[in-house]
């Protein structure tokens, strides 16, 4: 195991860099890094779009999200790779379609995550903002958003994660992600396919259990302070 | 060439590739629950265990199931594992479906991981002075779990299952990656043979959208016919 790690490690982490295109482990990273970035503010239109008043608005998207969430990431993925180049004429490469398909769905999941997040706030957040004068959207974006969103942030560590873990799928649409190079490595080595793909789990595990365990670490902390905030005896009295 | 070909889903060759497509995928979810749900029971019972390297045990599987992409346990099952057992099981392996079985495995494996911690915190959700207080009122063992227990546990378990049988229902699409010849696999096999693109792909995705929304549909009326109380 020692000798393949040895022989293959550059590869592994860059793929054919700088001597052909950027891959393996960087790859991974830029690309979930990348998907959740973009899909953030679109997750956050689209959940604010599922709790706003206006049914025009509110349905259209609850749709995309059901749809979205009902079909698997492959899915996606294949339409992404077979339309896009049918309807703008233009060969997408691998990394921009992997990328747009990543964006699609996590900005469905993150958006019922957002959707939580405001729902999850006490009523007398936005009553009380609106009482004050505010309108919706200023209400909205000055009391309701920031609080749901710092709430929220465990849950977006959790997503990132996810989201290292859907890249593997660009190994299907042949993007050289660090689980297809994996499989390139494996049919170089040949003998050793056991411990090859021991190896690219152990480097998921590394990334993503840190990550998970840092998200955990934050749900923590954010509970004690949150539990400071909401303390019955200095809370202001507002009514849930 | 019409626009949207619908004679082409509808009978002929193509046709019955993507309904067999379809059926096995049905099965890879029927097979991969049946086998999951009772590791998901032996993991959450670990992970509540008394003895503390049981527990270590529990959480091990778990985090490092849940922390590695469903794609790189397949191909671990597939290309990895059958290499470590002796010549003999590997011949017998190889002469017969051995992809379906690596898929079944990684999905079961993977969908018991997600499924222990939900059964862990429904259990965990239920007070054990419920127990006791079965007991003292004079339930034997069984009476209390059957009487008390349970229904209270299993309302608050079954829905995170079902969404938990969602997600291994999308799942099953990534058995197409080691060449298990289910629904994707298929919409890409007559994709290629016809080059109807859009038509291979509505049906997949439709046929995935169905079953998803009766799942989502057995959840909603689950928990209108077994809503939580609260004590």
């Amino acid at each position: 195991m020692l000798e393949i790690i040895n022989d293959y490690w550059v590869y592994f982490l860059i793929g054919q860099y700088p001597n052909g295109p950027l891959g393996g482990l960087v790859l991974t990273l830029l690309l979930a890094s990348c998907g959740l970035v973009l899909a953030l503010p679109l997750g956050i239109v689209l959940g604010l779009a599922r709790v706003s008043p206006w049914r025009w608005l509110r349905w259209p998207v609850t749709g995309f999200v059901f749809v979205v969430r009902g079909l698997p990431l492959l899915m996606v993925i294949f339409w992404a790779y077979f339309f896009l180049p049918s309807v703008t004429g233009v060969k997408t490469d691998q990394f921009i379609t992997m990328l747009i398909a990543l964006v699609i769905f996590d900005a469905a999941y993150l958006a019922e995550i957002v959707r939580a997040g405001i729902q999850g706030l006490p009523r007398g957040q936005m009553e009380t903002a609106r009482a004050l004068g505010l309108g919706y959207g200023r209400a909205m974006r000055l009391v309701v958003l920031p609080q749901a969103l710092r709430s929220m942030l465990p849950s977006l560590v959790n997503q990132f994660v996810s989201t290292i873990k859907e890249t593997s799928l660009g190994y299907i649409i042949g993007l050289a992600e660090v689980s297809f190079i994996a499989t390139q490595i494996n049919t170089q080595v040949f003998t050793k396919p056991a411990q090859i793909y021991l190896i690219l789990g152990g480097t998921y595990f590394i990334l993503c259990f840190g990550l998970s365990r840092f998200a955990y670490w934050l749900e923590r902390r954010l509970a004690r302070r949150g539990m400071s905030v909401a303390d019955p005896a200095t809370a202001p009295k507002v009514s849930a | 060439m019409p626009l949207f070909d619908y004679s082409l889903l509808l009978t002929g060759q193509y046709h019955d590739m993507l309904v067999a497509g379809l059926l096995l995928s049905l099965q890879l979810l029927a097979a991969s629950l049946l086998l999951a749900l009772p590791i998901a029971l032996v993991v959450a019972l670990l992970r509540l265990s008394p003895v503390a390297p049981l527990r270590w045990l529990g959480f091990a599987y778990v985090e490092s199931i849940r922390n590695i992409p469903l794609l790189a346990h397949m191909l671990f099952w597939y290309f990895g594992a059958p290499e470590l057992l002796p010549e003999g099981i590997k011949q017998w392996l190889y002469a017969g479906h051995i992809e379906a079985y690596s898929a079944i495995i990684a999905l079961a494996l993977y969908t018991a991981a997600f499924m222990a911690e939900d059964i862990r915190s429904g259990i965990r959700a239920i007070p054990t002075v419920q127990f006791e207080a079965g007991r003292a009122l004079g339930f034997g063992f069984m009476g209390t779990m059957r009487r008390v227990v349970l229904p209270q546990a299993l309302r608050v378990t079954v829905p995170p299952l079902i969404s938990q049988t969602l997600s291994l229902w999308k799942n099953t699409s990534i058995a197409t990656v080691i060449g298990v010849a289910e629904l994707m696999y298929q919409a890409g096999q007559v994709e290629s043979a016809t080059f109807r693109s859009f038509e291979s792909f509505a049906f997949a995705s439709a046929a995935y959208l169905t079953v998803s929304l009766a799942i989502t549909g057995l959840a909603t009326w689950y928990h209108h016919r077994f809503p939580v109380r609260t004590i």
